[in-house]
Formats: structure tokens, C-alpha cells, sequence
């Protein structure tokens, strides 16, 4: 008698549990699905030609997102080419010089305080420090500065996963050859945590391409052509801030999901790529 | 996909290498974002007139705008408000450029249209809640305005005499965003720059007046704000900041204004 | 001598690499200082108990008043909010995904969470001014939908991915021999998972929880277009304003005392984000002993 109560209790139990998670799985997917398909259908239809390659005119009452397609491609070089060696020097300091446990619990802990903080507190400590105190004013690349603090913990921390793969014995076996340890460095460990640098690299570039809060204080929200070495140190909004700028005080809509739908293609792309990047290395360590 | 939108990207890229700007050429302006579409206009047409000067604008404010100015951060500060007698001691001279009109929207469905100025101020203020005792339907007024500092809420403000005394539902921190508020609200009043307004809202009358070029440039629609361009008394003006001053309140300019939505003052 | 060479080469390599250690050290110290030294000028001025607890927030007025506490109790409440709805559903998916998903499903949800997290948070707040803010309306018969619980349910949905993320990975890094000696015992799949693998991953898990609180207390511009954004004491139907949105409002146009409050609030916000790492960090060390 009780046994067959209990197990009644108990396949309750399990169909509302089930129940439970299809449906929580239902609905972490629905937003996804209903924000892509608005946003696609709202947008899509606005991307033209006309959109992609020109700078938007007031004149002749024209919008154009070259400008500022333009200054996203100066921000996100810009920011890879200072933080790889960073973040990835850092990460290399972490896993094969630092012996004093202390210090690397202090810098650990400081790179999870980085990566917690929210991007508007980036955005204001990096108009104090690179646009005030270091007279960079709004630009690009104070932008750039900004944006490399916020990714220096991602970078860090895919380069040091990877660092741990690097088989310990392809170090010794380097080290028992003879070489010095800048010498292991540079010929075993480096190559070894490519993967991980390239996957950094890919996360940042899908951060900075969705970052707005830190940018619209650092590097403005100008929608001027330049060239890459005026352009650095003239203000300049990127994608994001673009949408933002369009929504917010122009009220195009239009403009905006069209940005936002190519935003979504890429990061759809990104996400691809991460994932495709660390299938190809994992497949070739195994080799 | 994503290739051919970044070819032309890179080539337009690797071409504006190589031409490069020098900067007493330049002609720096600072502030206001309401008048970011006049000062677009002229700072487009002032380039294509006097080739190899370049302009450049920062949308920061009018308080940032006025602030670079004296600081010598820029050539001509952009003020959507008329300067402060503290602000003018400190040696600065405002030349008012045009005038812009505030329209108070409400949405399309609503069928209110015309409502006086005291009318206005009773229902931000709260003395008047509800649609009904202004002619439209029941329902209960939602106040819709601007964050604090905005030159449009100083404007607004200082017109119906509400200084401090907005009993706001939604404070939004962009035109757009006040715009978007009222098209998706039928019982929302929210007011905008008549250069942004849309057909997605409807401008109420106000006193009996329309909201319209010729109407804000005779005064008789009485919710408006100067744009202003802030110089310093003392310090003059590059050649090529001139130029542009020059140019910008010449009635040549004129047209280029009015087609930004605003109305100029020659 | 060449030996000394490479011995003084070593030595500067090591420096440097120390240097960039050091890096994110530097980076704190100098968020820290900057926002402590641009924070207190306002608050010395203002007073810290007139300036936390205050009710009022009129920082344009004639005589403005410089009072936080609404925008610090919106900023809990709506981070309590969005862990309220959102670790449910988060949890329950990573239960699902780490343990019962078929492989094809799982790819594909996966897939969908990090495309969430992806989503700028300006589209957030976008598709929330046009669909979330009108359909609380209607739905609630209230005379506007700009409200705290639309900032929450925004909210909610932002901090899944990573909820999601870190307890998937805490569930799956769970010994295999766990599952099943309480299988071999009889236990239900379903059983097992509640009853021994979900414990088990438990530091995990709360780290998750606080990296979603994290996440909801400083996320600014989506929130800024679907609350509102008036310092009201905070509502479920109340126009509310945050700390971060707070910053983010009024900070383009300030000056004087005014943007030297800004700055406070800041370190305020700063303070929290502190003490939920913190938290995080002592769940994370739990999690790596265990």
C-alpha cells in the first residue's frame, strides 16, 4: 500500500519536475525567438545599398551607416591589437612565471572584479582618466582604452584555459633540452595557447561590437567619415551607438532594427566562429 | 555576407589613408544635441561651399557647449537656451542663430487638439488628471517629459511657468524616446522639438495656434527656445570660424535652417 | 659574458610579464580611485546620511535636493525582481540542458542562449518600449506601462545566458559516480538530478545566482527606456528610476554639484558590485575546494 502511494508521490514528483524544465526551456527560447524574428522583420527590409555606403547627409535628408560601419572596424582593431598582448602576457605571467600564491590570488581576483564591473562604470572612469586626465578627449581611441579594460579578464582567462592544455612535459622536454624560459615560451607555450587567444579575441570582438554604455561617453557619437589615423582621435560612434543615437534622439526606427538586424547576423556569425574556432583546435590537439 | 558588406568597408578605409585634414582649417562647434540637425545642415553645405575647410560637432549639451567655450575646447558653442547673466559676466556673447519651436504632442487618437498655455501647465502640474475635463475621453493623463537639464525641459518649463512642478510619469532622456512614448500611449502628453515631430504624434494647437514655421517666427505660437551660438567677447574667431559664423547667420543660410525644421532669425 | 646577457634578458622578460600581470591590478586601483575621488566631493557636501537616505531627487531645482534612497531600493527591488523570475527559469533550463537534453536540442538551445547574450542591450530596450510597455498597459489596465515590472521582466531575460551558462557547466563538471550510485539505488533519472547532482553543483549554482545579480544591477541602457525613469520610491506599477540609469540620464547634460552626484551615485553602484564579487569570489572558491 504505502509503496504504491509513494511511487504515485514519486512519478508526480518527476512528471511536474519534467514538466517544470520543458517549460523553462520554452520560455528562456521564446524571447530569443521573438526578439530575433522582430527584430529580423523589421529590419531586414530597411538594409539597402544606399544605408551600407554612405555617410548620412542632412542636407539631403539621408541616412548612411559607412561612418560609423567604419569607426566599429578603427574601435575593435584598435582594442584586439592593445589587449591581446595584455591580457595574454598576463595570462602567460599567471601560469608560468608567478610563484608567489599571494600575487596570483591578487591578480586573479582582480580580473573577476573587472569582468563584474558594468559597462556604465567603464564608461565614466574612462571619460575621467583617457578623456579628461590624459587629454585624449572624446575619441576613438579613448574609446579603444576603455574598451580594453572591460575585455583584458576575457582575454586573460581563454588564454590561461588554453595555457593549462599545453602538456607540462613538452615544457620539460624543452627546458631539459637546455633553452631559457623566454626561449620555452616563445617556441612551445605561445604556439600552444593560439587557440586561446584567437577564441579571446573572437568574444571581445562580440562584446565591443554590443557595448554602448562605455562608448557613449568615450567616444562620442560623431557620424563623420575618416580615416583610420584622424579618425583614432576624433569622436565617433560605433554600430551600437548608432542604433542607440537613431532610436533615442532621431526616433528612426527603421535606421535602428536595420542596424540592429546586421548587429544580430554578426553576432550570430561570432558565435559560429567561437564555436567552430575551438572545434578546429581541439580536433588538431587530439590529432 | 558579411564579406561583401566589409570590401567596400576596407576600401573606402585604405582610400581616406590618404587624405588627411589640416586643422586651422577646422571649425569646431560644441553642445546642444536639439540642434543637431540645423548645425548638421550648415556645417554640410558650409563644406561643400568653401572646399578643404572641415567642421566638425560634438553633441554634448548645452551646458558642455557653453563650458568649451570658455575652456577653448572648441570654436562656437552650441546653446539650445538663451546664455545666464552669470554665464554672459564670465565673457561670453550668445547670437541667437534661430528659433525652434516646442510642440506638446499627445497621440493621434486623442481628440484633444487645442489647449491654452494655462491649460498646459494645470495638467504638468497635476491640477488636471484626467482627459475628460478637456474635452476628450476618460482616461488619466499620462505626463510624459524630459530628464532634468535638458534645454527642451528648461524651455518647456520656463514658457508654462512649471519650473519644479512637473508631476512626470515617464522621464525620458531623448526626444525620440518622449516621441515613441506618446505614439504607443493613447492617454500620454509629452512635448518635442517641432523639428522631430512626426506624423506618428499628433502637435496640439496651442492657444489656438498651430505649431509652424510661420507661426513660431512671428511669435505667435508661444512654446519656443532660441538656438543660440556661443562665442567669447574678446578672443576672436579663427578665419575659418568666422567664415562660418558668417555664413551661418547670412540669410543665404536661411533656407538650410527652415528645411532642419527650425527658423531662422535673418 | 654572454651568459650574463641571457641572464639579464631573462630577468627583463620576467619584469615585463609581471607588468602585465599586474595590469589588472592597476586597472581596479585605478577605477577605484578615480570614482572614490570624483565621489566624495558630493556626498562631504551633501552629507552622507542626507545623501543615501533622502527621498527626494530634484538635482535641477532652485533649492535641488540630492537624495538617493529611491534609486537604491529600485535597484534592489528590480535585481531581486529579475532573480525572482529569472533564476527559476534559468536553473530549470541548465537542469534540462546538462543533464536531460538529446545532444541535437542541446546544441540548439545553447545556441539560443548565447545569441541572448549577444543581443545589444539598446535592442533590449527597444523591443521593450515597443512591445513590452504597451502590452503591460493593456494587460494591467494601468494608464501607462513604464514601470518597475517591465524593467524587471527585461531584466530577467538579460541575466539568463548567464545563469545558464555557469550552472550547465557547474551540473556537468559533477562526478559521473554520483549519479550513478543513486541510480543503482533506484532513484528515478529526474530524482537523481534534484536530489544529488543539483546539491553537488550547489556552489556553482549560487555563484550563477550572483553573477546574475551582477549583471542586473548594473545593466543601464535597456532599462533606462522600459522603467520610466522618474525618482519615485520604487512600485510595481511606479515609474522608477536606477542607480545606474540615474548616471546614465543626467550625465551628458551636467555640471557643478550636480554631475559631482552623478559620480557618487557611481561609487555607490561601485560599492555594491563590490560586495557581489566578493560574494561571487568566496562561492567560487567554495566550489574549486569541494
Amino acid at each position: 500500500m504505502t509503496g504504491k502511494k509513494l511511487s504515485a508521490k514519486r512519478r508526480a514528483y518527476v512528471g511536474i519536475m519534467k514538466t517544470l524544465m520543458y517549460i523553462s526551456a520554452g520560455l528562456t527560447c521564446g524571447p530569443v525567438i521573438f526578439m530575433v524574428a522582430f527584430v529580423m522583420i523589421k529590419g531586414l527590409p530597411n538594409i539597402t545599398w544606399e544605408l551600407l555606403s554612405t555617410s548620412p547627409s542632412y542636407l539631403s535628408d539621408r541616412i548612411g551607416i559607412l561612418p560609423d560601419i567604419l569607426n566599429t572596424i578603427y574601435i575593435v582593431v584598435t582594442s584586439i591589437i592593445i589587449v591581446v598582448p595584455l591580457g595574454a602576457g598576463a595570462a602567460i605571467y599567471l601560469n608560468e612565471y608567478a610563484s608567489n600564491k599571494k600575487l596570483v590570488s591578487v591578480i586573479e581576483y582582480a580580473a573577476e572584479t573587472l569582468s563584474g564591473i558594468p559597462s556604465i562604470i567603464y564608461g565614466l572612469v574612462g571619460m575621467l582618466f583617457f578623456c579628461q586626465f590624459c587629454g585624449l578627449k572624446t575619441s576613438i581611441i579613448a574609446g579603444a582604452l576603455t574598451l580594453v579594460m572591460m575585455n583584458l579578464p576575457t582575454v586573460m582567462r581563454t588564454t590561461e584555459e588554453s595555457l593549462r592544455t599545453v602538456p607540462q612535459s613538452y615544457r620539460e622536454g624543452a627546458f631539459g633540452l637546455g633553452a631559457q624560459k623566454w626561449r620555452v615560451i616563445r617556441t612551445v607555450v605561445l604556439p600552444g595557447c593560439i587557440d586561446g587567444i584567437i577564441t579571446g579575441c573572437i568574444l571581445s570582438v562580440g562584446r565591443i561590437l554590443g557595448e554602448s554604455a562605455a562608448l557613449l561617453f568615450t567616444a562620442g557619437i560623431a557620424h563623420t567619415l575618416n580615416n583610420f589615423i584622424s579618425g583614432l582621435t576624433s569622436s565617433g560612434s560605433t554600430l551600437t551607438v548608432a542604433l542607440y543615437v537613431y532610436a533615442k534622439e532621431r526616433g528612426e526606427f527603421g535606421i535602428a532594427f536595420a542596424i540592429a538586424a546586421i548587429l544580430m547576423i554578426l553576432t550570430i556569425i561570432i558565435n559560429l566562429a567561437a564555436e567552430l574556432v575551438s572545434k578546429y583546435f581541439r580536433r588538431k590537439k587530439e590529432l | 555576407m558579411k564579406i561583401t558588406k566589409l570590401i567596400p568597408a576596407l576600401i573606402c578605409a585604405a582610400a581616406l589613408l590618404v587624405s588627411c585634414g589640416g586643422s586651422n582649417n577646422t571649425v569646431a562647434t560644441d553642445g546642444s544635441t536639439s540642434m543637431e540637425k540645423v548645425i548638421g545642415a550648415l556645417g554640410e553645405s558650409f563644406t561643400e561651399k568653401y572646399s578643404g575647410k572641415n567642421f566638425t560637432y560634438n553633441p554634448t549639451g548645452s551646458g558642455s557647449g557653453i563650458k568649451a567655450v570658455l575652456e577653448g575646447n572648441c570654436d562656437i558653442g552650441l546653446s539650445s537656451r538663451a546664455l545666464k547673466a552669470e554665464e554672459e559676466a564670465e565673457g561670453l556673447v550668445g547670437t541667437v542663430l534661430a528659433y525652434d519651436g516646442i510642440a506638446v504632442i499627445v497621440n493621434p487618437e486623442n481628440k484633444v487638439a487645442d489647449l491654452t498655455i494655462e491649460q498646459i501647465a494645470d495638467v504638468y502640474t497635476g491640477k488636471i488628471t484626467n482627459w475628460k475635463e478637456l474635452g476628450g475621453s476618460d482616461a488619466e493623463i499620462v505626463l510624459i517629459g524630459r530628464e532634468a537639464a535638458s534645454g527642451t525641459r528648461d524651455g518647456f518649463e520656463s514658457i508654462t511657468n512649471t519650473k519644479d512642478a512637473c508631476k512626470y510619469r515617464q522621464e525620458l532622456t531623448s526626444t525620440g524616446d518622449v516621441i515613441t512614448a506618446v505614439s504607443q500611449n493613447p492617454a500620454a502628453i509629452g512635448y518635442a522639438s517641432l523639428a522631430s515631430v512626426k506624423d506618428s504624434v499628433k502637435a496640439l494647437k496651442v492657444n489656438g495656434v498651430a505649431p509652424t514655421e510661420a507661426t513660431v517666427k512671428d511669435g505667435s505660437y508661444k512654446i519656443q527656445r532660441p538656438f543660440v551660438l556661443v562665442t567669447k567677447k574678446d578672443t576672436k574667431l579663427s578665419d575659418t570660424a568666422q567664415k562660418f559664423f558668417d555664413y551661418a547667420t547670412s540669410s543665404e543660410a536661411a533656407p538650410i535652417i527652415a528645411a532642419a525644421g527650425a527658423v531662422a532669425v535673418n | 659574458m654572454k651568459r650574463r646577457k641571457k641572464i639579464t634578458l631573462e630577468a627583463v622578460v620576467h619584469l615585463i610579464f609581471l607588468l602585465l600581470g599586474l595590469i589588472t591590478v592597476g586597472c581596479v586601483l585605478l577605477i577605484t580611485v578615480y570614482l572614490i575621488i570624483s565621489g566624495i566631493p558630493a556626498i562631504r557636501k551633501i552629507g552622507l546620511v542626507p545623501f543615501l537616505f533622502g527621498k527626494t531627487w530634484t538635482s535641477t531645482a532652485s533649492e535641488p535636493s540630492y537624495g538617493i534612497l529611491p534609486f537604491i531600493l529600485t535597484s534592489i527591488y528590480g535585481t531581486a525582481g529579475a532573480i525572482l523570475v529569472g533564476v527559476p527559469i534559468g536553473f530549470l533550463t541548465a537542469v534540462y540542458l546538462a543533464k536531460l537534453a538529446p545532444p541535437r536540442i542541446k546544441s540548439i538551445v545553447e545556441g539560443a542562449v548565447s545569441m541572448l547574450a549577444g543581443i545589444p542591450s539598446v535592442v533590449y530596450g527597444l523591443v521593450g518600449m515597443l512591445v513590452l510597455v504597451p502590452g503591460i498597459r493593456k494587460l494591467f489596465n494601468i494608464p501607462d506601462g513604464a514601470c518597475l515590472l517591465a524593467a524587471i521582466i527585461v531584466l530577467a531575460v538579460m541575466i539568463l545566458p548567464s545563469i545558464i551558462k555557469v550552472s550547465v557547466n557547474a551540473l556537468e563538471a559533477v562526478p559521473k559516480e554520483y549519479e550513478d550510485a543513486s541510480l543503482a539505488l533506484g532513484a528515478t533519472p529526474v530524482e537523481t538530478y534534484f536530489r544529488v547532482s543539483v546539491p553537488a553543483a550547489r556552489s556553482g549554482i549560487a555563484a550563477a545566482v550572483v553573477l546574475g545579480v551582477g549583471r542586473a544591477i548594473g545593466e543601464a541602457m535597456a532599462v533606462m527606456m522600459v522603467s520610466g525613469n522618474v525618482a519615485n520610491m520604487p512600485g510595481l506599477f511606479e515609474s522608477v528610476r536606477f542607480l545606474t540609469t540615474a548616471v546614465a540620464s543626467e550625465m551628458a547634460y551636467s555640471s557643478g554639484l550636480q554631475q559631482q552626484a552623478l559620480f557618487s551615485i557611481a561609487l555607490v553602484l561601485y560599492l555594491f558590485i563590490m560586495l557581489i564579487n566578493a560574494t561571487l569570489n568566496f562561492f567560487l572558491k567554495n566550489g574549486r575546494e569541494d
